[in-house]
């Protein structure tokens, strides 16, 4: 089942062509790997599905739901972590998630929260300020934000970006646990991560697809995987 | 965690609910909102017995009390409203705000409301001088009731103008400073200061035009008892107007 169709997306900044004709699709099932310099366009295309930005041209479907047409119902299926894990500093990491709930209109939302602390392993900062969590708890909890309505497509911007490598392994645990039931795409600098997490690799540069396979095929590339980016990339 | 429990698409009332919640207890997260409320309360009063002479003036009435309130609101509405939106794109959780199933007027408005109230608690807070009044002299009530309904309006007209300049900019300093600017020019032109400036340019009829748009002048009927319908449509056009554009600005990101 197709539950992310991007459609020939464009955006640009003044002269600046960010994306430049994006399509691709993500089936149940599938974590997609977004690979690519800085400023390739990875993050815009992330933002341009999860409807924080608006594209000019093109089309983003989440689980059915046009984002531009039906904003609302197809953020309702999608869960998504922008890059550095922004969250509300003077807010207690158990109340963050209570407002998320909230505002997710959330059946039971004690329940959802308690278990999304429990999924996340953020029991034993529940009750600590958002401002004084270490790095690796702050991305914890950009995660836990984005799935606490356990959602269909899950979009995480960088989600191991400057974590050690016990707390990288933890991400990676979690995602894969749920991986099996959504549709999800990770951006992601550490090439290695792909064989880790992946069943899919996609490369953009400059904002284009400069490449879509699968995991198995991406690794045939080439032995050294810098290499293969390098020459994907140029 | 199992998908038992879909996830429903949340109704207005409770998304706007939620958003006025957390603001408005966001207010008093932080050591600034007594500070603003004491600077507040410290100004209003002072203004009133220092420079308003309201004990010599022997009559029992709030007029010199609320004389000041344009001058007070024009400052510290943009101080309160800066965080508004500014704040949000500062700590990038505007990208939550805007990725969440909830849209954009939902969040203005609660965010609105809370400050509105943040702004009401403030002026609540200087009661006492009422209630002074009323000891010392035999004051109409009514008259002081509409008085505070006038100035808490006149805070609202003053946030209107505060939540465009924190929509437009990731700056508090910035937003505080041009709301700022914005509204303390409303004070101004009702006194008239730029009449000599622009009198040789346009005629007296205009002048008088720009001049009834001033802050004080529409807020003068309340203090005298009077609840117009021009001043109350003047101040919740500014309120409403304020909040539109800047849920405008933020969606046309």
């Amino acid at each position: 089942m197709t539950l992310i169709e991007v459609k020939n997306l464009k955006k640009s900044y003044g002269s600046i062509h960010a994306v430049r004709g994006i399509s691709f699709s993500v089936e149940r099932g599938e974590v997609v790997g977004f690979l690519g310099p800085n400023g390739a366009g990875k993050s815009t295309t992330m933002k341009l599905i999860a409807g924080h930005l608006r594209a000019d041209h093109g089309a983003a479907i989440v689980a059915g739901f046009d984002i531009s047409a039906h904003p609302i119902e197809a953020k309702t299926h999608l869960g998504y972590s922008p890059e550095g894990a922004p969250a509300y500093g003077e807010m207690t990491v158990r109340e963050f998630l209570r407002f998320a709930a909230d505002l997710r209109n959330l059946p039971n939302p004690s329940e959802r929260v308690k278990k999304t602390l429990e999924l996340c392993r953020l029991n034993e900062v529940a009750h600590q300020t958002v401002d004084t969590l270490s790095k690796g708890y702050r991305m914890r909890l950009g995660f836990a934000q984005a799935v606490i309505h356990d959602p269909e497509v899950l979009i995480l911007d960088e989600p191991t970006d400057g974590l050690d490598p016990n707390q990288k392994f933890e991400v990676r645990r979690i995602l894969k646990e749920m991986a099996s039931r959504k549709a999800v795409i990770v951006s992601t600098h550490i090439l290695e991560e792909i064989d880790e997490l992946c069943t899919r690799v996609i490369v953009i540069a400059h904002g284009e697809v400069r490449c879509d396979e699968s995991k198995e095929k991406f690794l045939q590339r080439g032995t050294d995987l810098n290499e293969v980016f390098r020459k994907l990339t140029a | 965690m199992s998908s038992e429990s879909s996830p429903s698409t949340p109704s207005a009332p409770s998304a706007v609910w939620a958003i006025f919640n957390r603001e408005f207890a966001g207010y008093f997260r932080t050591p600034l909102a007594y500070v603003f409320l004491s600077v507040f309360n410290a100004f209003a009063i002072s203004l009133a017995f220092f420079v308003g002479n309201i004990y010599e003036a022997g009559v029992a009435n709030l007029d010199r009390f609320f004389l000041y309130h344009p001058w007070l609101w024009a400052f510290l509405a943009p101080a309160a409203g800066a965080r508004l939106w500014a704040e949000e794109r500062r700590q990038g959780t505007i990208e939550l705000l805007l990725t969440w199933p909830i849209s954009v007027w939902q969040v203005a408005v609660g965010k609105f409301l809370a400050a509105w109230l943040f702004l009401a608690t403030a002026l609540f807070i200087t009661l006492p001088i009422a209630f002074t009044i009323g000891y010392l002299g035999d004051p109409d009530v009514g008259v002081i009731v509409s008085g505070y309904l006038g100035s808490l309006l006149c805070a609202g007209a003053c946030l209107g103008i505060a939540s465009i300049a924190s929509a437009l900019t990731r700056n508090q300093v910035i937003a505080f400073v041009t709301g700022f600017l914005a509204c303390f020019l409303l004070v101004l032109i009702g006194y008239g200061v730029f009449d000599e400036f622009i009198g040789g340019l346009f005629s007296r009829n205009i002048i008088e035009e720009v001049r009834r748009l001033g802050l004080w002048r529409n807020l003068e009927p309340f203090t005298l008892g009077l609840v117009d319908l021009r001043p109350v449509a003047y101040f919740l056009t500014l309120s409403f107007g304020g909040l539109g554009l800047s849920t405008i600005i933020i969606e046309r990101r």
